[in-house]
């Protein structure tokens, strides 16, 4: 890395300046995507947290008009969508995954438009969808790993309750466990993680994030924890081959990271499984 | 009779505006062993998930024992293939302990060599056992099996009711067992219970047993002596929409209500 610095002509100091606050909040997404993401994967989720994240984008609008922190308007979003699609998902007529792109795309639009109409501030809707990494600063970078923390500390806790009602939901509540509850925890958790990842990767990308790893880590384990944590493992790499990638290459960081967790797939489909 | 560990009393069920059940009662105390029969349709696994709290009812009261340990064999389950899961992983998620249970549970329900194969890998009879195993693995207090005895032949199921009735002597659980079959039942049974959306009647074996048809049949079963052979006639009418007419039966034996 060293002689890399000198060839580029970067002072070193500037580039860890530069460089390690993304790559810190970079890896406290991956870190907590690993296990939500083989959640995400073994509960089918994608096409829902699909629709959170692009919920987000409102959510994220409606933070900054009111004026609060848009992290909070993120998961108050996130978690009033997860009710509302819960609730609609009782009715038969339409299919879940019709239903899911009805809201992901009418609350995308109307983020996008609520962003527009932001005055004050100048908002740069890119960042919100593909993300900017390299403006994340050290304040947000000790609430992303405190979030990262935080995620991971419920998700060990209630380890058992959650893998219970992702196998079936009826064994698990005839066997004591508080299905309702346990659910509302994964939707909290997963939202609480759209709105860090907001930053990271974007709206529109950060189901990649949740999924790819995970889906690569399916190949290579043979227990569910093996798979959340080597699922982390491979978050962890694409953020720095995405980071890397980006720094040398001037490209976007956010589809960086994306492109390089999809090449770690493709590797991965090289394997046969057992 | 001890006291009940679930109560089931005059519970009426209607799902998506079809009666399934009227006007049901059961009783499930420690160490009694209770076989549901009745044709397909008849609401016979309603009332287990009732029993199970999985369905609430719309009249009526279903109470169970504080704290209840209950053990749940299902028809089937699917897992998604995208969970990496092995069968003893699977059972470290219904009771969790050391290897050394999970492995004497997969070897008392026989299927001890499966215990790291995937759970996806398994054929449906193999995850039948594995869920017997899981059940078995959380020393129930009541243990509530879907049809153990589909897909498994006659000596199948006489291994099989022999594993219950020692389960139930060791445990002292109560059981509850679904059976598509109305004419083979567990020897074992305490009480038989004909559901065709009410209870048309109910009674143990061996009165049942008294029937004069029972003794034509029982030839077929001698040397298989966990099973016994119930008859079962359905002399009574049922509307062509299968809704039962309202006659409840207390009396013990045979449904033959004329």
């Amino acid at each position: 890395m060293p002689t890399t610095i000198t060839t580029t002509m970067k002072a070193p100091a500037t580039m860890i300046e530069l460089l390690l606050p993304p790559l810190l909040a970079g890896l406290a997404v991956a870190l907590v995507s690993g296990p939500m993401g083989a959640f995400v994967v073994w509960r089918r989720m994608a096409f829902f947290g699909d629709t959170l994240a692009h919920g987000a984008l409102l959510g994220a609008a409606l933070g900054l008009a009111l004026d609060i922190s848009l992290y909070v308007g993120v998961v108050a979003m996130c978690l009033g969508l997860a009710a509302a699609l819960t609730a609609l998902q009782h009715q038969r007529q339409l299919a879940s995954d019709t239903l899911l792109g009805i809201v992901a795309h009418t609350t995308l639009a109307l983020g996008v438009i609520a962003i527009s109409l932001q005055t004050g501030i100048q908002v740069d809707l890119f960042a919100y969808l593909f993300g900017d990494l390299l403006a994340v600063g050290w304040q947000e970078v000790v609430g992303l790993w405190a979030g990262a923390l935080v995620i991971l500390a419920m998700m060990v806790w209630q380890w058992r309750a959650l893998l219970s009602i992702t196998v079936n939901e009826e064994l698990a509540q005839v066997e004591g466990v508080a299905v309702q509850r346990t659910r509302l925890l994964l939707m909290l958790l997963l939202a609480l993680l759209i709105a860090g990842a907001i930053r990271t990767v974007g709206v529109l990308l950060i189901t990649s994030l949740l999924v790819i790893p995970a889906a690569s880590a399916r190949r290579l384990t043979h227990t569910p924890a093996q798979m959340a944590i080597v699922a982390s493992v491979l978050g962890t790499l694409s953020v720095l081959a995405g980071l890397t990638v980006s720094w040398f290459a001037n490209t976007p960081v956010g589809p960086s990271i994306v492109v390089a967790a999809s090449g770690l797939f493709m590797l991965t489909l090289l394997r046969k499984t057992s | 009779m001890s006291e009940p560990l679930v109560k089931v009393e005059s519970v009426s069920v209607t799902l998506g505006g079809t009666s399934v059940l009227s006007e049901v009662s059961l009783d499930l105390a420690p160490g009694r062993i209770t076989t549901l029969i009745g044709p397909n349709g008849a609401g016979k696994s309603t009332l287990a998930r009732l029993v199970l709290g999985l369905v609430t009812p719309d009249q009526g009261t279903v109470v169970r024992r504080r704290g209840l340990r209950v053990g749940y064999m299902p028809q089937h389950l699917n897992i998604d293939d995208s969970l990496p899961l092995t069968v003893d992983r699977f059972l470290w998620l219904g009771a969790s302990g050391p290897t050394a249970a999970r492995r004497a549970a997969l070897e008392r329900a026989g299927v001890a060599h499966l215990r790291r194969r995937a759970v996806q890998k398994l054929s449906g009879g193999e995850m039948q056992r594995v869920l017997l195993a899981r059940a078995l693995l959380r020393k129930p207090d009541l243990l509530v099996l879907d049809e153990p005895a589909q897909g498994v032949d006659v000596a199948g199921q006489n291994a099989l009711y022999g594993l219950l009735k020692d389960v139930r002597d060791e445990l002292g659980c109560a059981i509850l067992l679904i059976s598509h079959d109305l004419h083979l039942v567990m020897a074992a049974t305490d009480e038989v219970i004909c559901l065709q959306r009410h209870v048309c009647c109910s009674g143990s074996p061996e009165t049942v047993s008294r029937d004069p048809a029972y003794h034509e049949l029982f030839g077929p079963t001698a040397g298989t002596p966990n099973l016994a052979l119930y008859t079962h006639d359905h002399d009574h009418d049922h509307d062509l929409d299968g809704n039962a007419h309202h006659h409840h039966h207390d009396h013990e034996g045979p449904c033959n209500h004329d």
